[in-house]
């Protein structure tokens, strides 16, 4: 862990009698693509503002680049924000904007320019470069609020919810655009959205948070596969659930007796270190990980739950629709549309929903 | 629908005459050659010339323009301060000060007028251009406050904080950042004060000393003794004077 970023240590932020940011700790590497990702109220954004030096922390600490930032104000952080709202200096043209943070820092004339120039070419605005903020468009204005936080190169770039102003092809585009800045400026970047497909697409490593607390720290593929717990389970993605009790747990297999639903021999389920049989857990399955039978088939190898299709419908790439599988269970399928077009099984119809045991995800209930 | 159109056209209208006519009027009759001014003797720009002239006309002019001029300048240095003070102040005080600041807009200008000029007895500060100076000052602290603070809480607050993440310091934002912003607010506020100021009777009345008459109360004085033409060449350059400083306050406060 020698190469540290950020390391934020037991970090405590109150506002007022609740606790927005409740013990906080988490290591931030150099050169990452990090983001915390979770819903409105999740202490995030309180996160990322200690961070910058607007918000005070009650408790813990922040190092950059190994120095702590208590007493630090944020005129003097190695870090720049790019804000949600951009906070563009309306008076200012794009360079003048990008050319504010060297100014502060006294750099010889020559030198800015030469900055600043390169730093418009990375966001290719070089065209833009006399306009005000007001006579560009929302995709120009975000590239401008990231050039003039990269022109500084500090040790890290903060962005809050940064393609959230945007409209979803923009967000599509700046998504792949902002990744590729990142990999070629090479600066640790900490972003903070709500937005969790956007997280997985951007993130090396991202962190779900849930009422003040990291819920889960990993890669985008490690926080998809293996869920350590239902939040993160549920803001990853869709979780389709069932309860029960674990039974006949024998090495890293095991058995789940469905509390909810009938299942005529049990769910086949592969059981994380520590767990024993007469444990209740849940297990969750996603959606595209699911085959969706016609009728009632008996399962051949695979686990198999019964259901009514309760609503189907298309969206292009494939059909989603819910499936009703216990008194008050119900799943969400998607079903490719790889072949044709056609409705792959009607409202009201029974199904057989098939899931390979390795799909399954065991989550203890604490 | 229609006859409801001309009707409130027609109570528009009648509106806007009587506020306009007397004052077009009093411009007509400022180029009559007629000594008297009831009746129209033809075209003439001789008033103007008496104007032009009239040296005690003249200095009580440039009384009006110092006081307005200094008063204008008090009343900013202090004013903007103010606005921005409030705009940060967080919590029950701010209520309070709030109501302070702003409650001579609605006090009445006699009232004003009456205690301001006990205020300067009890300080023995003796009756002069000074005290007309701090008088108006007193009128027209609020309505720059006013209008400084109508601009400020347009202002996107993060503007601040980029500018300190960027690294610039509490004075390189506001020199930077914050007063390029409110500047043209400024700018506006100050033209309607100065406005206000040269064309003050009432607070100028009960605080003027000997010598200080100002423009407005050399009028007075002056149709004591009879409607002179001149008196309406004089008013139509303070009409023109008014409508201009009010036309670029507005323009300032677009921007």
């Amino acid at each position: 862990m020698a190469d540290l970023s950020i390391d934020i240590r037991a970090l405590v932020k109150r506002h007022g009698a609740m606790l927005a940011v409740d013990h906080v700790s988490l290591q931030i590497r150099r050169g990452e693509f990090f983001s915390l990702l979770g819903p409105s109220g999740a202490g995030k954004t309180s996160l990322l503002r200690m961070l910058a030096g607007f918000e005070t922390p009650d408790a813990g600490d922040i190092l950059i680049d190994g120095r702590s930032m208590a007493g630090v104000p944020p005129n003097r952080r190695p870090v720049n924000l790019v804000f949600q709202s951009y906070a563009l200096f309306p008076h200012m043209s794009v360079a003048e904007n990008v050319a504010f943070g060297l100014e502060m820092k006294r750099l010889p004339r020559g030198e800015i320019a030469e900055r600043v120039g390169a730093t418009l070419d990375l966001v290719r605005l070089q065209d833009k470069r006399d306009r005000l903020p007001a006579q560009l468009s929302g995709g120009e204005q975000q590239r401008v609020a990231l050039a003039r936080a990269l022109v500084n190169r500090p040790a890290v770039v903060l962005l809050d919810e940064p393609l959230a102003a945007l409209d979803q092809q923009l967000r599509q585009q700046m998504q792949t655009e902002l990744k590729t800045i990142q990999a070629q400026v090479g600066l640790t970047f900490v972003c903070v959205t709500h937005h969790q497909e956007e997280a997985l697409a951007l993130s090396d490593r991202l962190a779900v948070m849930q009422q003040g607390r990291v819920m889960q720290v990993g890669r985008p593929e490690d926080l998809y596969e293996r869920p350590e717990n239902l939040v993160v389970a549920r803001f990853v993605g869709v979780s389709n659930e069932v309860c029960g009790t674990l039974a006949d747990v024998q090495a890293g297999e095991g058995n789940l007796l469905p509390s909810e639903v009938s299942s005529s021999r049990g769910i086949r389920v592969s059981v994380p270190a520590g767990l024993q049989s007469g444990v209740p857990v849940v297990v969750t399955v996603r959606p595209e990980r699911i085959r969706i039978t016609p009728g009632h088939v008996a399962d051949a190898g695979a686990n198999c739950l019964h259901g009514v299709v309760e609503t189907i419908h298309y969206i292009g790439s494939e059909w989603q629709g819910v499936v009703r599988i216990g008194q008050s269970v119900r799943w969400t399928i998607h079903a490719s549309n790889a072949t044709s077009g056609s409705r792959p099984v009607a409202i009201g119809a029974p199904v057989s929903l098939q899931w390979n045991s390795a799909d399954g995800v065991v989550i203890p209930l604490t | 629908m229609r006859g409801q159109g001309i009707w409130l056209q027609s109570i528009s209208g009648l509106g806007i005459a009587f506020l306009y006519l007397p004052i077009i009027v009093l411009v007509v009759f400022s180029f009559n050659a007629s000594r008297l001014s009831a009746t129209w003797q033809g075209f003439s720009w001789h008033w103007y010339g008496v104007l032009w002239h009239d040296e005690a006309l003249l200095a009580a002019a440039a009384n009006s323009l110092w006081v307005a001029v200094l008063s204008t300048s008090l009343v900013v240095l202090l004013g903007v301060p103010a606005a921005m003070g409030l705009e940060r102040l967080r919590g029950r005080g701010r209520q309070a000060l709030e109501t302070i600041f702003l409650l001579p807009l609605v006090l009445p200008e006699v009232m004003m007028g009456v205690a301001l000029l006990l205020f300067f007895v009890m300080i023995h500060w003796p009756l002069s251009l000074a005290t007309v100076v701090v008088g108006h000052a007193a009128f027209n602290l609020p309505v720059v406050i006013v209008m400084v603070r109508a601009r400020l809480q347009k202002l996107d607050p993060r503007l601040e904080e980029a500018a300190s993440d960027l690294g610039a310091s509490a004075w390189q934002t506001f020199y930077r950042v914050t007063w390029p912003l409110v500047r043209p607010a400024v700018l506006g506020a100050a033209l309607l004060a100065f406005t206000i100021s040269l064309d003050d009777f009432i607070v100028t009345f009960f605080v003027a000393g000997p010598g200080a008459t100002t423009l407005p109360l050399k009028v007075y004085s002056m149709i004591k003794s009879g409607l002179s033409p001149e008196i309406n060449a004089l008013s139509s350059v303070l009409v023109l004077a008014s409508m201009g400083l009010v036309g670029l306050s507005l323009m300032f406060q677009r921007r």
